[in-house]
């Protein structure tokens, strides 16, 4: 039982993980594709902790993986807000039709 | 240039689903250790994230700028974290899982530092 639980979440996480890597490659700008890789990779890497952690239990394997995953979704949107506000004072422009730009107007004050 | 624009979405598309067909069609030979009731099942995640993380490595070889790269790794890093999770339920291996919380503390430092090295600024700042 634990065993079919544990793959179900692991199905639903690979899903997430694929359509990330897809918006990766698809996505035309830095901005458009951190904001699909990030979100989508990390929930479905969660969800994979969480089927590791419903197949072992509370073992030590599953802690483990439970904490991996805590860290991940505590670290991976840091990480992310850290390199598009790099990215922004790098220089690097929006795309072509891009709307608003509330970044940009509020560094310009 | 606009049809080849449009050609070059199609290979694109075609390509991608041609590795899904493969990944689910063609028998695929992995080794297993022990034999749980689900390892057919384990055998497609284990592809299917394989061909995610060839995606990213297509991001990284033509992305224009190098934020394009370093977001492409950022997320490879996450990746293979969740294939160090899931090649521990086949093999009974333990230790795997530790790779993959040291490959997500790696990541993550690595991730700030490149980050601060685009921005212009020094580390210590």
């Amino acid at each position: 039982m634990s065993n079919t639980i544990g793959m179900i979440f692991i199905g639903i996480g690979l899903a997430f993980d694929l359509f990330g890597c897809l918006g990766l490659v698809r996505l035309p700008d830095v901005y458009n594709r951190l904001q699909a890789a990030t979100k989508c990779v990390t929930i479905g890497t969660f969800s994979i902790m969480l089927g590791v952690f419903a197949i072992f239990g509370f073992t030590v394997v599953g802690i483990k993986a439970l904490l991996c995953g805590v860290f991940l979704l505590l670290t991976s949107a840091t990480a992310a807000h850290a390199l598009s506000r790099g990215a922004y004072r790098s220089g690097i422009k929006l795309m072509e039709g891009s709307v608003v730009d509330k970044y940009g107007e509020d560094l310009k004050k | 240039m606009k049809i080849t624009k449009r050609a070059r979405y199609f290979l694109g598309a075609a390509a991608t689903l041609l590795a899904l067909f493969a990944v689910f069609a063609v028998n695929i030979p992995i080794l297993f250790y022990h034999k749980l009731p689900h390892a057919s099942f384990l055998k497609y995640c284990f592809l299917i994230l394989l061909l995610g993380a060839g995606l990213c490595l297509y991001r990284v070889l033509r992305g224009p700028t190098a934020a394009d790269r370093i977001v492409a790794i950022d997320i490879l890093g996450v990746l293979i974290v969740g294939f160090c999770a899931i090649v521990t339920i086949p093999t009974g291996r333990l230790w795997y899982i530790d790779i993959g919380i040291a490959w997500a503390l790696q990541s993550f430092v690595s991730t700030l530092a490149l980050s601060k090295y685009l921005e212009g600024k020094d580390l210590d700042e």
